[in-house]
């Protein structure tokens, strides 16, 4: 059955923002589904909030709107575009949700769109958890024994049936937020009221425990024809009870027989058939009993998943791609798969001859009130993922590519002949943290027997002893000595996975060292490809992965090559908009006739899509993995300067060794981390920065401390993100930091710096050349104040405020920065402007000769390919020729807003601060600069204050700039509510306003008031310890009752004043703006 | 650890470790994709003086247990893999993949790069090989016994595997939530000519309601007439269809004879021949779990177990045949029946075994026929 005809024209619906639970792997996934529908001919629609995707590029669309994904924004764009047909399957759950939102409320009907991929009764049946059991039910399949709550009474009645412990999930969350296990009645009730009230039908679910029975994943497609395909199995190291995206993950399955697998195959497919996924890629998830194989559903999604994303990247077989063709009426015999050249019809099952592991990356540290533990709630943030012939090589692999300063299996630390000790071991074991792998090897070296690591864990036998294997050897190693390595045992270590710095660590020696000896021993890897068929057939797609055997099939050309490194991971601070540039300057050079090289190891990412470089290395960003990559291809360029902290890192290393690395030097790069070499250059040119210091002993900070004078913001050197970054405002504040946060050493020194109060900041993002010309991309004024890490607050591109004199100052200094040093490619610079009697001052905050987080926003604003012009520049190409030296200014508004995931974690504060913790990003266009702020807080899912009581209360600074705000509440029809020292200054001011106790004043007080919903909007600002822990409850409740908030006096000024532009006004597809910019 | 070399008629020699019986072992070196099923492939008759080279590089996970065999011993001449994991995991098993393999004699070989081995063998097709597993592992011996490998082209080897004797067989398909075979009152005599024949064939047969009666190859088909059977059944099996006259004979009978006939792998070669096609012998053949097969009568995609190194080829097929399917993969000839007598064949395993279930239907549809000839009989 070929493409259907009936359909000219298809809506495709983003994800939106990164969040935990839904990453960039639908970015992957959309991008490649908009491709390929697109080059199917039919005209693609697509609606994703989130500026730093690629699939919001022009290109990857006929008309794409940046704007938030809700239904009266997509009832809009469906009524001017007037699509055919809807595809809400590569949108992860926000995509399904927004579609059967759209579908209920009868838009699709109205405006008759039909939707293709998933049918309105397929989603809802797979969702709804009480309708999913009764279809399994069915269909001779087990679901876990479970009922549905609506109610906290009915949760107690069900939860007497199913016993402790017991698993609560609460419908239509993402990622299983609210979700949780108890283990008794206190935690029952806490989970239960969190879960009905996470979840937008208040309904949860009370299952039966299936902890520590064995986990496994199905990816399947199905067509139109009912022909159905397993694209992967994964098995999950980690058991039930952890979340399969906290997991850590092995594809395929290890532990299943012919029969156990088959049976798992036939069930999935009979699920998919069940529940009526007529078209695309769908994952089944299974829990099995370890004694006796008993076999139960837990779920499937019925949409492309993250899980699909690593299945692809996992086989080579491109789900998304297949499942878009699929949608529009190809069946599965029809069509062939490209990473064989078309050699495989695309209904040829997967089959691989490597191991494949993939492990989560978490930000705990940015969340230190947070509960580590793991539970069904997914708290991760990221995933690397690594190939191996083994599962000893991959999983070794995929340890030293998360980039948690492991290189390995390295110790944890733990004393085993202290009995704590052994008891702190034991723990970890039975409740993971997100390094429990480390305790599993420890368990080993503590001289645990299997059974008993086993009985703890309930990892499977066969994953802990190749743990217990690569222990035993690194006792061998240890005590044989590095003069005791022949050229034998040497590539038999490399064989088990073990990297050049971990067997290191074990000979007490230093990398270089193992590396020379292993060179001289000839031991070096091979790289194999990626072919979804096992080698059955050949290929010339370049997908490689590297192991130690026999034969290397990367076969280099001797084209000219340029080789970009990746960000690896996701992580908070590096995320989705390092691998935006990765992509573009592989896109940019590919155009002008280089051969692209990509290395990388982040399964989600669209740059490690096997067609969006010529040749695709999924290899750790490692010194030693990247150096024998150079080896074997022989770049002329290699680009580090595109994927975050992760390759800057390398780029001293990778020059020492002989890698020809372009664009800014690392040397100039250094210059600009390095304060003190920093401070030198900036006072040579004659610009300012807020005074500043580096300490490196405790009593040097302090010292300093005086010298510039308090609040100052404090922060250990060479971080990316903000971490552990803080505004101190005393010597008890300064000393705290550096005796618990941080330590300051020689090696580690902390910067102090002077914290501007009341200051704007400002981003500029520009393109130099090697001639020294600059390309302003574009001035991004801060809407929050200077002290909020510039990753988390939101930005306006045009400024909104800033005077064209001060606008033109900028380019000046950026421009005189750039030429110092030597800038070739991307330069973001951070100021912050203080005004004092009509004078503006501008203080130089940071400069950043590499890609920055605002790069995509940057572009999408303003129509200029930053990315790829940058690419070109390194590439020995200048402005000129490429024609990019005029900065585009839009006559309208574009709105960055910053997304956090309070939401999932518990007990921490939502306050903003120097140190970075949003996850991702939403864009808003408009007119005038507070349409733009409206249409970017709609996007984020903040909602308008309906007309009510207002909560004020902030710090003594802040007052008078609260005034004017608390007025035109007023003026709006609002009343306000103010504890003391706020209400005696509004009272003072002629502001009405009610007065209310602070929490420790007695009651009634204002968490009584929040908590009966009497209040609508809070405005709560804060400094020093104790002011923000007494506060803290007040955002907190704000958080879970779901009332609007706001950190900063600036934010609650800019959301007030977008409240004439809320919900309505038109929609606006990037390429109506963009033409606007040219015309 | 004990050293193990292997090497190819071509001069090829991969070095690696023993993990099975020491000693030397030849055959034809093939290479197999499925990701599961090692025990199932180790002891499938068809793969007799075959040495298989598993492409998963894991193998021994699961261990081995006493269900999982498609018949009673190692049919396989020796195994490859790329590595054996010390320790198996799985509730079901009984014993270790090398433990297994010493048991029973089995050379095998591990720790050598077999996806070079596979891409050699997919570049210049199967061929002969040795392995030679001990203290003793010249190079010059393994070559001279690969070398001398003459090749499985005109090799008889299904009355090898065959049967000596004619058995009755009545344990249906094991069920894993029960841990017991099926047990289902036969209903259709069906007389099944073992050429090598997997058990998961004769269960799915009895899952169905026959009443099995294996035979001998060479079993002549006056004597199974006498049987007075409702179908006759031509099992997969080893080696080259040709020189198997006794059997084209037989399958010549039983379709003039309009008695529902079946032929599965060597069964539907055999057919083939027994219509007057030609078979031929192919590269490097299709051994693998994923393959997928078009069925012609209602357009579905069916994944498939494959495992055969001969063909039927389709262009030699008479008048009196329909092709019924057709492999998505390469167009190969996958399956046909006789528009003028009810017999069919399929190339690949509808048995799986290792492999997905997909096509099992043909069973039902064997069992269909001969519930029609029946009532045709009875009118």
């Amino acid at each position: 059955m070929p493409k259907r005809t009936d359909i000219k024209s298809i809506l495709v619906i983003g994800a939106g923002p990164i969040v935990i639970g839904q990453a960039c792997e639908f970015d992957y996934s959309g991008a490649q589904a908009c491709k390929a529908l697109k080059a199917e001919g039919f005209r693609v629609i697509l609606v994703n909030s989130n500026p730093a995707t690629i699939m919001t590029d022009p290109e990857t669309a006929d008309a794409v709107y940046i704007e938030p994904i809700n239904r009266a924004t997509v009832e809009a764009i469906i009524a001017k575009e007037k699509p055919d047909a809807l595809l809400p399957t590569m949108g992860g759950q926000t995509a399904l949700n927004c579609a059967l939102d759209l579908a209920d409320a009868g838009i699709l009907d109205k405006y008759k769109v039909e939707l293709i991929g998933a049918s309105r009764d397929a989603i809802r049946m797979a969702e709804d958890r009480e309708l999913f059991r009764v279809a399994m039910k069915e269909i001779g399949l087990e679901c876990p024994r479970a009922e549905v709550a609506k109610t906290f009474e009915q949760a107690v009645e069900i939860q007497a049936r199913v016993g402790y412990p017991t698993i609560i999930r609460p419908s239509f969350t993402l990622g299983g937020s609210g979700g949780g296990i108890a283990y008794n009645r206190e935690e029952f009730e806490e989970i239960i009221k969190r879960g009905l009230d996470l979840s937008p039908v208040h309904e949860v679910l009370v299952e039966e425990s299936v902890l520590g029975w064995k986990e496994f994943e199905m990816e399947v497609v199905r067509d139109k024809a009912d022909n159905c395909i397993i694209v992967c199995s994964i098995e999950n190291f980690d058991p039930m009870g952890v979340h399969t995206g906290d997991s850590i993950t092995v594809a395929p399955a290890q532990t299943l027989t012919d029969k156990e697998y088959q049976r798992l195959r036939d069930a999935s497919i009979a699920v998919l058939r069940k529940i009526g996924v007529d078209t695309g890629g769908s994952n089944v998830q299974f829990g099995i009993n370890a004694e006796n194989g008993r076999v139960v559903v837990i779920e499937m999604n019925p949409r492309v998943s993250r899980s699909s994303a690593l299945a692809s990247k996992a086989t080579g077989f491109p789900i998304a791609k297949i499942a878009a063709k699929l949608a529009v009426g190809y069946t599965l015999d029809e069509l062939r798969n490209d990473i064989t050249g078309g050699a495989t019809p695309a209904s040829f099952e997967p089959t691989i001859d490597y191991v494949v592991t993939k492990i989560p990356r978490f930000a705990f540290e940015k969340f230190p009130a947070a509960d580590a533990r793991l539970t069904t709630q997914m708290k991760s943030v990221g995933e690397v993922m690594a190939i191996g012939r083994t599962f000893q090589e991959s999983l070794q692999k995929a340890l030293r590519g998360l980039e948690t300063g492991k290189d390995g299996l390295n110790p944890t630390g733990l004393d085993f002949a202290n009995a704590d000790d052994i008891a702190t071991l034991k723990r970890e074991l039975r409740e993971p943290k997100p390094d429990r792998i480390f305790y599993v090897a420890d368990a080993f070296r503590a001289g645990m027997s299997l059974d008993e690591i086993f009985a703890l864990t309930h990892i499977d036998r066969w994953f802990l002893d190749q743990i217990g294997e690569l222990i035993e050897i690194e006792t061998a190693v240890k005590t044989a000595g590095l003069n005791g390595l022949d050229a034998a045992q040497m590539r038999s270590l490399k064989r088990k996975g073990f990297s050049d710095a971990r067997l290191a660590a074990l000979l007490d020696t230093n990398e270089a060292a193992v590396r020379t000896l292993r060179r001289a021993f000839n031991v070096r890897p091979v790289y194999k490809r990626v072919d979804s068929c096992a080698a059955e057939f050949a290929t010339t797609t370049a997908y490689l992965y590297s192991t130690y055997e026999e034969q290397c099939e990367a076969a280099p050309t001797a084209r000219d090559k340029i080789m970009v490194l990746g960000g690896g991971p996701n992580r908070i601070g590096q995320g989705i908009e390092f691998d935006y540039c990765c992509v573009h300057a592989a896109l940019a050079l590919r155009e002008d006739g280089f051969e692209t090289i990509m290395v990388n190891c982040n399964p989600e990412t669209v740059s490690t899509d096997y067609d969006t470089s010529d040749r695709l290395y999924f290899e750790p960003l490692t010194l030693e993995d990247v150096l024998e990559i150079i080896d074997v291809e022989k770049p002329k360029g290699v680009i580090v300067q595109y994927g975050g902290q992760t390759p800057l890192k390398l780029a001293r290393a990778l020059e020492a060794n002989g890698a020809p690395v372009i664009g800014t030097t690392p040397d100039s790069i250094d210059l600009a981390e390095d304060r003190e070499r920093f401070q030198q250059m900036v006072q040579k040119l004659g610009l300012t920065q807020p005074p500043n210091r580096t300490a490196r002993t405790p009593d040097e900070a302090l010292a300093h401390a005086r010298d510039i004078g308090y609040p100052l913001v404090v922060r250990p050197s060479y971080v990316l993100g903000g971490r552990a970054m803080e505004v101190v405002h005393s010597d008890a504040d300064l000393k705290r930091y550096i005796t618990d946060a941080v330590k300051v050493s020689n090696d580690s020194p902390v910067l102090l710096d002077r914290f501007l109060d009341n200051a704007v900041e400002v981003d500029v993002d520009i393109v130099a050349d090697a001639q020294g010309n600059v390309l302003i991309g574009g001035i991004m004024e801060h809407i929050e104040e200077a002290g909020v890490h510039s990753g988390d607050s939101s930005c306006s591109l045009p400024p909104y405020s800033l005077s064209e004199k001060v606008q033109n100052e900028l380019r000046a200094q950026v421009t005189r920065m750039a030429r110092e040093l030597k800038v070739v490619g991307l330069m973001n610079t951070q100021f912050a402007i203080t005004q004092e009697n009509g004078d503006s001052t501008i203080y130089i905050l940071e400069v950043n000769p590499r890609a920055s987080r605002t790069v995509p926003f940057v572009c999408k604003a303003t129509g200029v390919s930053l990315a790829k012009i940058a690419a070109r520049c390194m590439a020995g190409r200048s402005l000129a020729e490429q024609g990019a030296t005029q900065e585009v200014i839009p006559e309208y508004f574009s709105v960055k807003e910053a997304i956090f995931p309070f939401a999932k974690f518990q007990n921490v504060d939502p306050i903003l601060g120097p140190e970075m913790r949003s996850t991702g990003e939403v864009m808003g266009v408009g007119r005038s600069f507070g349409a733009a702020f409206a249409r970017a807080h709609e996007a984020a899912n903040i909602s308008a204050p309906k007309v009510g009581k207002v909560f004020v209360s902030v710090r003594d600074a802040d007052k008078p700039r609260l005034l004017p705000v608390a007025q035109d509440l007023i003026r709006r029809g609002y009343s306000l509510i103010a504890t003391a020292g706020t209400h005696a200054y509004l009272v003072e001011h002629g502001v009405a306003c009610e007065y209310i106790n602070k929490v420790l004043e007695g009651r009634p007080h204002i968490l009584d008031a929040i908590k009966n919903g009497e209040i609508v909007f809070i405005v709560n600002t804060t400094e020093g310890r104790q002011a923000i822990a007494d506060s803290f409850s007040i955002r907190r409740e704000a958080l879970q009752q779901r009332i609007t908030y706001s950190t900063t006096v600036a934010g609650a000024r800019a959301l007030v004043h977008s409240l004439d532009f809320r919900s309505g006004g038109e929609v606006y597809s990037l390429q109506e703006l963009h033409r606007e910019l040219t015309a | 650890m004990i050293p193990a070399i292997l090497a190819l008629a071509d001069g090829t020699i991969f070095r690696g470790t023993s993990i099975g019986a020491e000693g030397e072992t030849v055959g034809e070196v093939v290479f197999n994709t499925a990701i599961t099923g090692y025990q199932e492939i180790l002891t499938d008759p068809s793969y007799a003086r075959q040495i298989v080279t598993l492409t998963y590089p894991h193998i021994g996970n699961t261990g081995v247990n006493a269900v999982d065999e498609e018949s009673d011993k190692v049919q396989a001449a020796g195994l490859v893999i790329r590595d054996l994991p010390r320790l198996a995991s799985n509730w079901r098993s009984s014993e270790s993949l090398d433990a297994y393999l010493r048991r029973h004699g089995i050379v095998a070989i591990a720790d050598l790069d077999t996806r070079a081995l596979t891409r050699l063998l997919r570049d210049k097709g199967a061929q002969g090989g040795c392995i030679l597993a001990g203290t003793d592992v010249s190079a010059e011996r393994a070559l001279a016994a690969a070398r001398a490998f003459p090749g499985l082209a005109g090799m008889d080897l299904a009355k090898v595997v065959s049967t000596p004797r004619q058995y009755r067989f009545d344990a249906g398909s094991y069920d894993l939530d029960r841990t017991a075979f099926a047990s289902v009152p036969g209903k259709h005599h069906v007389v099944a000519y073992d050429f090598g024949v997997k058990k998961n064939i004769l269960r799915m047969l009895v899952d169905r309601g026959c009443a099995l009666t294996v035979v001998p190859a060479q079993t002549p088909i006056s004597d199974v007439l006498a049987l007075k059977p409702d179908g006759v059944f031509l099992s997969n099996g080893p080696g080259d269809p040709e020189p198997c006259d006794y059997a084209i004979a037989a399958a010549r009978e039983t379709i003039k004879r309009k008695i529902p006939l079946f032929g599965i792998c060597l069964g539907h070669q055999i057919m083939g021949l027994a219509v007057g096609a030609k078979t031929l012998k192919m590269k490097f053949g299709h051994h693998g779990a994923n393959h997928p097969v078009k069925d012609h009568d209602d357009g579905r995609v069916l994944v498939t177990s494959q495992n055969h190194g001969f063909a039927v080829d389709p262009a030699t097929l008479p008048a009196n045949t329909r092709v019924t399917h057709t492999s998505l993969f390469d167009g190969s000839l996958q399956g046909f029946a006789l528009t003028d007598a009810p017999a069919f064949c399929f190339q690949g395993h509808p048995e799986a075994s290792p492999g997905p279930h997909d096509i099992g239907y043909l069973f039902d549809r064997f069992v269909s026929s001969m519930v029609e000839a029946q009532s045709v009989r009875a009118a």
